[in-house]
């Protein structure tokens, strides 16, 4: 009897979960068929207008996709340099040391900050050197955005592959060195090739946290809603957007920003799905 | 999702509650008891200096406490919308489109306040700027700024020659609203192309939420232009620009300049744009700034206490005490003409359809 109680109390507690995300989808779904249906899915993701002038009022998504995509992507670039080393440092080099620890720690504490905090370091230390190097005249935009967001990635990405890389059969390096070969060359041929996917799947991961990230990037990328024309110059992204705007935002502006969240849901849902069947391929290695 | 967003904001609302000494029972002016009410209401950032102080006033004067939360007049209106708030502030009267949306509502006026063009030019106390010269910079015409233009307006001040960061509003904003409402008045390229409203498509430069988030960016920004409400310029020590009004005199943003503005015809219904005024002396950015209830109170299962609460408060404001305080966060006080219109407006409002003030 105890034992189809506890049963059913597991079986809904684990329903509701499912539950709540199919309803986010759908009343995303239905906020947002207005705007699609008005504009059509296709425009909508390809006009570069996003104009609220009353009679004329035309949204399109293009930019802030556009900004989303360049902030990400810069961000992974930025990232890799930083977070790769501390992965081979703590994961092989260094495996199992007292410094290692240290530094996986204080890298862990990186994931750890508010991203307000990480927001208000970028606005008051970050921008002024942007401006005082000349990249840009408002030191807001795409690139200072990408800059700290990369900051941010970096501890998804180098923990979650320091695994990887320590999970790595020792039988097969100690043979590696058994053949003479030399730390640089067994992380290239033995290290890289078995945890690759691995390491591969957990900057995936670190990519579906900058593309939703949105106090950070409102703060420094200065909420224009033009396309982007350069990596220095102002945008938006598909979360700052939204933050910016929803307050007023009302009939077909607010489907508009639905649609958006939609949209953003969407691909960091399939970006993270992509990121877990790695995973999942990685281990059978 | 619509009352999802609605509920989130509400809850910003109410986040920002003043403190109170909290009698629980208060006389009101006709001389019947009431219980101490909690109000609610959201809207612009532009008078929150001036509201932070009054409301607080009246919690110590009557007991009622009201939370303000500054979420931009577009969010305030929105909230008034869907009925989730007391009453909403904005900067930007309601136009007849806007009006014929909602119930009927009435536009109370609380203060006047001025629009500044605050500036980030390190060493540069003061420079001075007109209309036709602010529109083109909004509108990325005037890049730099040691352009002829803007020299010809300061031939004593050394500008240097860099290229101008224009700041403007990312959110809904009545700011905005009285900025482009000006640029519109004295630019008709504006006009055409950007028009005025809560939210414009500006083509160049960079934005921000909220005044706090634009007077951020300027005093953070070296060569950074950006129209914010007076009082955050002179809270953050952000020089501004002097303006050239519509009878070519230079003049600065003061207390008699913004009434100054106000000196001309106002309608009944005190829904006016005072920008560009031709009034001697008056500063030409200049606006009412207006808090907006319906005009029958029974909505969303409001109590009469709550309705009469709000006409108690907004008669609070309009008091000439309460109005003396505005200058002292550099606001400047209604003409007497508007507090009479206003009066005899508040003396409309319903609940049930009866009367509130006797």
């Amino acid at each position: 009897m105890n034992d189809k109680i506890f049963k059913i109390v597991l079986f809904t507690a684990a329903l509701v979960i499912p539950f709540i995300c199919g309803g986010i989808i759908y009343s995303l779904t239905i906020d947002a068929s207005d705007a699609i249906s008005h504009f059509g899915f296709f425009e909508f993701l390809s006009s570069s207008e996003w104009d609220y002038t009353p009679g004329k009022e035309q949204y399109g998504a293009l930019p802030f996709i556009t900004g989303t995509l360049l902030t990400t992507l810069l961000a992974l670039l930025f990232c890799i340099p930083f977070s790769l080393p501390v992965s081979l440092f703590v994961g092989e080099y260094f495996k199992g040391t007292r410094m290692a620890e240290i530094l996986s720690t204080v890298t862990d504490l990186l994931a750890g900050i508010p991203s307000i905090i990480y927001g208000l370091w970028g606005f008051y230390m970050l921008r002024p050197i942007i401006m005082a190097l000349n990249i840009s005249p408002q030191g807001s935009g795409i690139l200072t955005a990408a800059l700290v967001l990369a900051i941010m990635i970096v501890p998804y990405a180098a923990s979650l592959s320091a695994e990887f890389i320590k999970m790595v059969p020792s039988d097969l390096k100690e043979g590696a060195y058994s053949l003479g070969a030399t730390r640089a060359e067994v992380i290239r041929h033995i290290v890289f090739p078995v945890a690759g996917s691995g390491v591969f799947s957990s900057y995936i991961l670190a990519i579906g946290r900058a593309l939703g990230e949105t106090m950070t990037v409102t703060m420094l990328i200065g909420n224009t809603n033009q396309m982007p024309d350069s990596l220095t110059a102002t945008g938006n992204t598909m979360a700052s957007i939204i933050a910016n705007q929803f307050g007023e935002a009302d009939g077909l502006k607010l489907s508009a920003l639905i649609a958006i969240g939609l949209l953003l849901f969407c691909i960091t849902a399939i970006i993270n799905m992509i990121g877990k069947v790695l995973i999942k391929r990685a281990r059978i290695v | 999702m619509k009352k999802l967003f609605t509920t989130l904001l509400g809850v910003a609302a109410l986040a920002t509650v003043s403190s109170c000494s909290c009698n629980n029972q208060k006389t009101s002016a006709d001389g019947s008891a009431r219980e101490a009410m909690e109000l609610s209401g959201a809207g612009a950032t532009f008078p929150l200096p001036f509201y932070n102080m009054v409301f607080e006033s009246f919690s110590e004067v009557n007991g009622d406490k009201v939370a303000y939360g500054g979420i931009g007049s577009g969010g305030g209106v929105r909230n008034l919308k869907d009925g989730i708030v007391d009453f909403a502030g904005s900067d930007a009267y309601l136009t007849d489109e806007e009006m014929a949306e909602m119930q009927p509502v009435v536009h109370i006026p609380t203060c006047m306040g001025a629009v500044v063009l605050a500036y980030n030019l390190p060493g540069i106390e003061n420079i001075n700027l007109a209309g036709d010269v602010v529109a083109d910079i909004f509108a990325g015409k005037i890049r730099k700024w040691n352009d002829a233009r803007i020299v010809a307006l300061n031939p004593d001040v050394k500008l240097p020659d860099t290229e101008i960061v224009p700041v403007f509003r990312s959110d809904g904003s009545g700011t905005t609203f009285v900025f482009t409402d000006y640029l519109s008045k004295v630019s008709p390229e504006w006009k055409n192309t950007y028009g005025a409203g809560k939210s414009v498509s500006f083509p160049v430069g960079q934005a921000a939420k909220g005044n706090p988030g634009v007077a951020g960016i300027i005093s953070q920004t070296a060569n950074a232009i950006g129209y914010i409400g007076s009082e955050y310029a002179f809270a953050q020590r952000i020089p501004y620009a002097t303006m050239k009004n519509a009878n070519g005199e230079l003049v600065k943003p003061t207390a008699e300049s913004i009434s100054a503005a106000a000196s001309g015809e106002i309608p009944a219904d005190t829904r006016t744009s005072i920008t560009n005024s031709n009034g001697k002396g008056a500063y030409p950015i200049s606006c009412f700034t207006w808090i907006l209830i319906y005009r029958e109170q029974n909505y969303s299962k409001r109590t009469i206490e709550q309705a009469q609460a709000t006409i108690d408060m907004l008669n609070y404001i309009l008091d000439s005490k309460t109005q003396a305080m505005a200058e002292t966060v550099h606001y400047a006080p209604l003409p007497a003409k508007a507090v009479e219109l206003s009066r005899q407006n508040l003396k409309s409002v319903t609940f049930d359809g009866k009367p509130l003030t006797k």
